[in-house]
This record gives C-alpha cells, structure tokens and sequence, in this order.
C-alpha cells in the first residue's frame, strides 16, 4: 500500500482511469474515411465526418470485432446486443453536435486484468466497461490571430473507452495498469497504443480519503499523454486534495486540466458547467447484435495474451520474470523475441533483448521497429557466443558494430578479424611472452598472491585484441604458473 | 392551360412512347403552368433550363430506344431532398444558400429512372409544420378556394410546396417527406393521393433529418396507379442507411386494378367518437366504409386503444430527436452564420440560431432539449418510448384481424392562412389521424373521398401492416375508384 503522508496521518490514493484506446482500423467507425496519421488537415473527412445534412453512420464491422477482442482479452462479459446512444454537445470540432457513443449498454463490460503493486504482488483491477464511440476532431487556437482552425481529420475515428473500476491505489499502479493494458491491446492488435500520437488517452479520476474512510469526492484529470506524466498528475492532484481538505478545506467535484510543463493540474470546469449531455439511443443506427458464433471465433483466434506469454517465458524458457514482462509488454518485441531466440538459449537471446539492446534504443531514443538489428542479427549473435567462437566480450563490439551498420554479425567478424583464437599454440606463444616480460608479479603470484591471476588474464587478452578464448586462456595460464 | 398538363403519368408515358408529343414539350408544358401558378409559391428552387436540358436527352433515349421507366416526366422535389448542385434549403434561412455537393438516393433514384426535377417544392421549416406556413421562404397558397370566397387557404404542411405543385398541374407527382403526417394531411387538403411507404422502405441518405425513426420519403400524384409508378422507382434498400430494410420492393401497378373482394378492413370505431371530429369528415368515412364494402371489402372492428396518447408520444420524440439532429447547424461549417463579430464561440452559435431558426423550429428545438434533459428524460422520452411501443403493439393486434385501416386523414379541410396560428396545439391537432401510423412506421395513404360543403377535398387514410405496400395500393385505389364521379380538380384549373 502507498499512501501520502499529510500533515494529520495517512492518507489513501484511490483512482480510476478511463483510457481512450484509438481502434487500429483503415477506415472510421461510421464512415469510410481513411485514418491514417498525420495526413494534412481535413483531407481525411467523409461527408458524415463533416456532419453535413441528410447524412448517416454506417457502422464499421472490423470496429466492432476489435471491441469484441479487447474485451475478450480482459475477461470482459460481451453485451449480444449493445446500443449506440448521442452524446449531445456542441463544440466546434464536433460537426454533428453530437458524439455517438455507447452509454446504455456498452459492447462490453465487468471484466479484470492483473496489475504488481508497488510491493511486487499481484493485484486484480476491475474494468467496468469498454464502449465504442466517435473521436472528435482537432481545434486549434494558435494558428491564426482572428479564428481558431479545425482539422477534422481526427472526426469519427474509433475509440474504445476503457473505464476502470476506481481499484487503483498508488501512482504507479495506475502506470502498471496502462502498461498492461496496453499491451494486451498490442497483442490483439486492436490499438496500436502510441500514446505520443494519442492513439492512446488517458483521464484520471482521482480521490483521496484516510483509511479506512468512506470515499472523497473526486476530481477527473482530463487528457494526459504520457505514463510518466499520469503518474506525475496523479501525484500532484492527491496532494493537492490532502493539503486542501487538511487546511480544512473542501474538494469540489469537477474537471482538471494536466499542465505538464509545470508538472500541476487546474481547473477546467466545475460542475455546475457540466453539460448535459442529453444521452439517448441514435435513432439512425440499429441496436449492435452479435452472436455467440462470432464471439467463440474471435476468442479462439486471440493470440497468446501477455499473461500467458510471461509465465510461459519464465517456467518453460527459463527467462527472469523482469525480462519476461519487458519483452512481453510489447507484442512487436514478443515476436521479435521469439523469432531471435530461435535454436539458441531464449534466456541469453532475452538478456541481450533487455539489456543491450534495450539499453541502446533508449540511449538513441528510437523504437525497436527503427533499429537496425534485426531478430535474425541477435539469433546469429547468441549463436556465436554459444559456440564459442566469440567471446562476451566480442560480442559486445560486434552488437555496437550492427546497431550501426546493421550488418550480420559473421559479415563484422569477417571484416573486422574478430573471431575468438582457439589455437592452443598461439595462444602457448602469448601467455610464454607475458610470463617472461612480468618475472616479478609471477614471483608474487607464485607465493601466494592468487589475485594477481586475473592481471595474467587481462594482459593475454590486451595482447589478442581481446580475441582470446577465455577458458582455454584459464586452463593454459594455470599450468604454466 | 395546356392540355399536356392535365395528362396521368401512365398516359403522358405512353403518348410519348406513341410519338403523340415529345417529352420537351410536356417539361415545356409545366414549366409554363408553373410560371403561371407562380403566386401560389410552390418552389423554393426552379431549375427550368436544366429540365429543358433533361428533356432534350429524353427524347433522345426515346429516339434510341433507351428510353427508361419514367422518361422525361416533370416532377417536384420537396427542397429536404439535397440535390447536386441545387440548392437544397430546408425552408429554413439556416440553409438559404446551401448547395451540396451529393444526391440523395430517393432523388437520384427517381432522376435514374428517367423522371425530371423541374424544381425544388417549398415546404415547413426543417418540415416542422402543417400549414406550410412556418418556411423561410414564404406561405404556400393551396390552389383550392372554397366556394364564394377567396380567402388563401393552406395547402397543409410539411410538404405543403409538393402538394399545390401537383394539384396546380405544375409537376405530374412529387416527393415529399412525411414524419408525422407530412404526406397525408396535405394530400387530403389538395385532394391529392398520398403515400408514405413503410419506414424501411426508402433510404433516409441525403433526406435532411428532422425525426429520424419517423422520417419517410413518400410521394404525391393524382391518381394511385402514378404513385405506383413513382414508389417502385424510389423504394429500395440502401446499404448507405442503417435503418433501410433490407427487402426487395414490390411491384405495385397491378395492385391498382386488383378487386379487394374478401379484403377484410379494419375500422377503429371508438375514434368516431372523438371530439372535434366535423360531420363532414364523419360522413365521408361512413360514406367510405360502404362503398368498400360494396366492392367486396369485409368490414371489422377493430381497436386502437392508445391512439389517444399519439399526438403526446409524437411531440415528445420527434423534438427530442430533432433537438439534436438539429444541433449541426451552427454556423461553423457551411449555412448562415451571424455577421456579427468579436463573439466567443457560445455566444456565434447562440446568435447564428437565433437567426437563422424561426419560431417553430426553436420552439421544437427547445422541446426536445427540454424532455432529454437528464431530469426529465424518464418522465418524457422513456415514457413516450414505452407508448409508442403499445401503439405500435395495438396494430399488430388489429392487423390480426384486419388486412387494413381505414379511417379519416385529417380532423377537418383545408383552413385560412393565418388561422390556428395563435396556440400551436391546436396546430398540432391536425395530424391526430396520422400521427399514430407514423409512430408504428407503418405504410399509410391519404385518398381524396369526398368535398365538404364548401366544396374543399377530404381525403381517408388507409393504413395496412409493415410492407404491405402492395395492399395499401390495392385499397386506395379500390377506393378511388368509388369516387371517380368527383371532381377533385380546384376550380379554375
């Protein structure tokens, strides 16, 4: 349990987070407009997208199968029958005035997933629902000094809206809950989870009380685009609320905005300016029915989820259970994973995934879909090693060497002469110099000071180039002291 | 007057297939009718010199033998149909110079099909009216007049414009819309025939929505066998509307020369008793339900029990859904918006609406607004959905017994313009007949029956289970065909 140390005890984080998870889908969820990212403004924008008159949604089939799956995959109940309903507003990036959404009877709900704790248990958080709806399109103020623009290319694209259950006890249950979520959306494929692009959203609600106490009264931290910063917010909010309520005063309900440049949240509106959003049934779109037959298929067709895949990697590939979760919380690494560690040791091929390889993208800021080393790389590395034909060391220039060029390992080698000397008498000829230009440290060896076997080991390798098998090094260093 | 004018569509069609007269000369022929019967301000939108365009390739398809079903027959288009490049207006300033770039599929099926818009038919504001009298663009004169007066008479509303188009022989048929009875209380005012297909039955893409569960294309002819005509080209699924039925659409012209022996109809006898209903009506009901009879028409009773509460469901769902379909027009995109500036965005789209929405249509908006509103919903919007669902229920039951429904279209003729203009519930009241089929979304008629006193038509409703078009012609014009000694032209035409 984490708590917020106020002035008058302890005090209890509880939240709730509502993911806007944008569907990986070619065309949106009631016209064929395509969805691509980062088109020029409003060329993207079917005539329903641009709420012109007489027009009418039509719903997307492929949306509805994702929603379906993600469901699944969170051991949601599917609704055989859900319902699309307006939310009524107006706002001048939603053309229709009004945003179609599921409120009644979403597409699906009560399900879970399994998030660590801060302590490292396991813990169930529950997920109320997940509802199919329209996005909005884009506003934007700063490009003109008399008007705002609108891009409506962002219009009508599918989300799913994933609300929790307000389980979530600490800030960084609330990054583990994103982060497994997300990557079961990976792994299904239904959301591609990029948050910088905001194919993946966040809103926090978020409350605070002593334990043991009924609930407080909450605040929604609307739109925060990064794990880092959800946490960031959540942080500053609850402390926020403790310092406010200890000073004796009381939180109102409503809606903030998360600032991330000075790291604090604000108000955006209270709940008196709360719309009314006038919820009902679209009377242009049928009820959703969906059959036990489709939900078996797409359930039998769900790959391995993240779970699964990580006990699976810990028990039967031996892999730690931190390099489990690391691969695992990404279905491209998953794969790139399993492809890698192919006929060599999977635990090696993890190492070299979660340390290396890891380790150098972060350094380099780029994605694992942008570098160089492809799986095929890592397999032939790992083989290398396993052969004994390069050492640890080795290998490690070799890896620098095909992050940059993204050459095969046997190809660097060959260049660059770097494969391991196995040959006894070459490597006889080496440790004879080295005992012959060091009469005093062999003295001292030789009377006891065992340490200095690693200053012999060290000097035979700085005469190979670091080349030298180090265990045939080993056993002809110690016969010839 | 032009003879060409007064023609059938079946007979003009076959004219122009026998080379009696061309398919110019017919548009000509109406256009020059419509410039004549300019003051009853019927058309928003005349498109004359395309029409004579269109006309030209007409007689070319007829010259080349590709001449198709309804090759070069002048229609009207009520303007809630967007039309390509025509200005498509609502009745409503909001859209006052609004062109779209896209065809709706009832207008372009019924131009794919040879038929030829001469113009865009004026109509209610967002078809928020039954009087015609609530349009941007002006009051429609109905071209009947009662006997020794002269007083303007409304042509009935919400498409007001198609009618007196139709009865003043300015167009041979046109397409209207009918939400609430839209449709049949202005054919009954103009002595047309009227029809509203099952909801379902014509897609709604391209129909500007004013009560989208209750919004229905139809059409406006003289006689049934026309509107036969004009329905099968119009009817049809469409994969671009949620709501279309999926189901192919029937022939129909054989059902209007179809004997109804054996047909049992359905009367609804305890609304008799209802008050406000005049003599005139109630006779020509009776009238009515004899003369099927004597065609061979089985006569039943049956009950429709919550009719009462249709017009209150009606005006709770229909704002409710207009409130937001209307919600779109806000100045951002396209259509009026306030000349006005230095005005936050709340207050542009405050000042743009205000504008650019007359009374009816905020009145209905703030109706609407009103019974969604997360206070009141369940006393009003649930409860009207749950009415609506045992009216709907109450014809289920009936058309156990029944094949179809006969009672009146409207509670009284034709009125003065400017009359019931001072409490809009009396207003409302029009469509007390007509509302309750809309609320069932079932196919329904109006079939000029009978002239009051005054000499002004009345028409009867008839009313037969979902999809059941074929019935509804089969009755309507078994019906017509007991009145054929009436003249249901306005005198003077």
């Amino acid at each position: 349990m984490n708590y917020i140390l106020g002035n008058t005890g302890k005090w209890e984080y509880v939240i709730g987070l509502e993911i806007h998870a944008q569907v990986t889908s070619k065309s949106k969820l009631f016209s064929g407009a395509s969805t691509e990212f980062g088109a020029s403004p409003n060329s993207q924008v079917d005539l329903l997208d641009a709420g012109m008159p007489g027009m009418l949604p039509v719903l997307n089939r492929y949306c509805v199968e994702q929603a379906i799956k993600s469901g699944l995959s969170v051991n949601a109940r599917i609704n055989k029958m859900s319902v699309f309903d307006r939310k009524n507003y107006f706002y001048a990036d939603l053309p229709q005035g009004y945003q179609i959404s599921q409120f009644y009877i979403p597409i699906a709900q009560d399900g879970y997933v399994f998030i660590n704790t801060d302590d490292g248990v396991e813990k169930k958080i529950r997920i109320n629902r997940i509802h199919l709806e329209q996005d909005a399109g884009k506003s934007m103020h700063d490009q003109s000094p008399n008007f705002s623009l609108i891009d409506l290319n962002r219009s009508g694209i599918a989300l799913m809206e994933i609300v929790s259950e307000p389980d979530i006890s600490s800030p960084l249950e609330a990054a583990e809950y994103i982060k497994k979520l997300r990557s079961i959306l990976r792994c299904v494929g239904s959301c591609d989870g990029n948050m910088d692009q905001g194919s993946l959203r966040c809103d926090a609600n978020v409350s605070v009380r002593k334990p043991g106490e009924a609930l407080g009264t909450r605040c929604e931290i609307k739109n925060v685009n990064s794990v880092k910063n959800v946490v960031k917010a959540i942080e500053y909010e609850a402390l926020r609320q403790v310092e406010m309520l200890e000073n004796g005063g009381k939180i109102d309900q409503e809606t903030r905005l998360f600032d991330a440049d000075t790291g604090t949240t604000r108000t955006m509106r209270s709940k008196e300016d709360a719309n009314d959003y006038r919820y009902f049934p679209d009377p242009d779109l049928l009820p959703v029915h969906v059959d036990d037959e489709l939900i078996t298929k797409l359930g039998e067709d769900l790959p391995e989820l993240p779970d699964a895949k990580i006990s699976r990697y810990v028990s039967d590939l031996g892999l730690s259970q931190y390099d489990a979760e690391v691969i695992v919380a990404d279905a491209y690494t998953a794969a790139y994973f399993e492809e890698a560690s192919k006929g060599v040791s999977p635990k090696l091929v993890a190492n070299w995934i979660s340390s290396e390889l890891f380790g150098r993208l972060n350094k380099n800021d780029i994605e694992l879909a942008e570098c160089k080393i492809t799986p095929v790389m890592i397999n032939q590395l790992v083989m290398l090693i396993e052969e004994g034909t390069i050492s640890g060391k080795i290998a490690k220039t070799i890896f620098e060497e095909m992050f940059e060029s993204g050459k095969l390992p046997d190809e660097i080698i060959k260049e660059k002469n770097l494969s391991q000397i196995d040959d006894k008498s070459l490597l006889e000829k080496v440790i004879d110099e080295v005992i012959a230009a060091n009469p005093d440290s062999v003295e001292q060896y030789r009377s006891g000071k065992d340490k200095l076997f690693g200053f012999f080991v060290g000097q035979v390798m700085k005469n190979t180039g670091g080349k030298a098998n180090p265990g045939l090094v080993n056993d002809l260093l110690k016969e010839k002291l | 007057m032009s003879s060409l004018v007064k023609l059938s569509i079946e007979t003009a069609l076959r004219a122009i297939r026998n080379k009696e007269f061309k398919a110019t000369e017919l548009v000509e022929a109406h256009i020059a009718q419509a410039q004549n019967t300019k003051h009853l301000n019927a058309y928003i939108t005349e498109i004359f010199d395309v029409a004579l365009e269109k006309a030209k390739i007409a007689d070319e398809n007829y010259q080349s033998g590709k001449a198709r079903k309804l090759e070069g027959i002048p229609v009207g288009i009520k303007d809630l149909f967007c039309t390509n490049g025509v200005r498509t207006t609502a009745g409503s300033k909001m859209l006052a110079n609004f062109v779209p770039g896209y065809e709706s599929t009832v207008s372009a099926n019924l131009q794919n099909a040879g038929a030829i818009m001469i113009g865009k038919t004026n109509m209610d504001e967002f078809a928020m009216g039954s009087s015609n009298t609530t349009s941007y663009f002006g009051n429609v004169i109905n071209p009947w007049k009662e006997v020794g007066s002269n007083d303007d008479l409304v042509p009935g509303g919400s498409s007001g414009g198609s009618a007196a188009a139709v009865s003043s022989f300015s167009a041979m048929g046109a397409l209207g819309s009918d939400t609430g009875g839209s449709i049949r209380q202005p054919a009954s005012f103009t002595g047309l025939f009227g029809v509203k297909p099952t909801y379902g039955r014509c897609s709604r893409w391209g129909m500007i929505a004013f009560a989208s569960s209750l919004d229905q294309a139809g059409v406006f002819t003289r006689n049934v066998a026309d509107s036969a005509l004009l329905l099968e080209a119009v009817m049809g699924f469409d994969e671009k509307d949620s709501t279309s039925a999926k189901k192919e659409a029937p022939e129909l012209l054989s059902a209007c020369s179809k004997s109804i022996k054996g047909i049992k109809i359905g009367i609804p006898y305890e609304l008799m008793k209802m008050e406000g209903i005049s003599q005139e009506i109630m006779s020509m009901w009776q009238n009515s339900i004899s003369m099927l009879k004597s065609q061979g028409a089985e006569i039943v009773e049956i009950e429709l029990p919550h009719s009462k509460y249709a017009l209150a469901v009606y005006y709770v769902i229909a704002p409710a859904e207009a409130s937001s379909n209307l919600a779109r027009y806000d100045g951002v995109r396209y259509g009026h918006r306030t000349e006005k500036t230095g005005l936050s965005l709340d207050e542009m789209y405050a000042q743009t609406r205000t504008e650019g929405f007359g009374e009816e249509v905020k009145r209905r908006i703030m109706l609407g607004t009103y019974v969604l509103s997360s206070s009141h919903m369940d006393a009003y919007y649930l409860q009207a959905q749950k009415v609506r669902k045992l009216i709907a229920d109450d014809f289920k039951v009936a058309f156990q017994k029944a094949q179809a429904i006969l009672l009146p279209s409207t509670p009284s003729s034709a009125f003065r313009i400017g009359e019931k203009q001072e409490n809009p519930l009396t207003m409302y009241l029009n469509d007390i007949f007509t509302i309750p089929s809309s609320l069932a979304g079932l196919p329904c008629s109006s079939v000029p029956a009978a002239l009051t006193n005054n000499g002004l038509p009345l028409g009867m409703q008839i009313i037969t289970p979902a999809f059941d078009e074929y019935n509804l012609l089969r009755v309507s014009s078994a019906l017509e065909r007991c009145v054929l000694d009436i003249n249901f032209k306005p005198r003077g035409f």
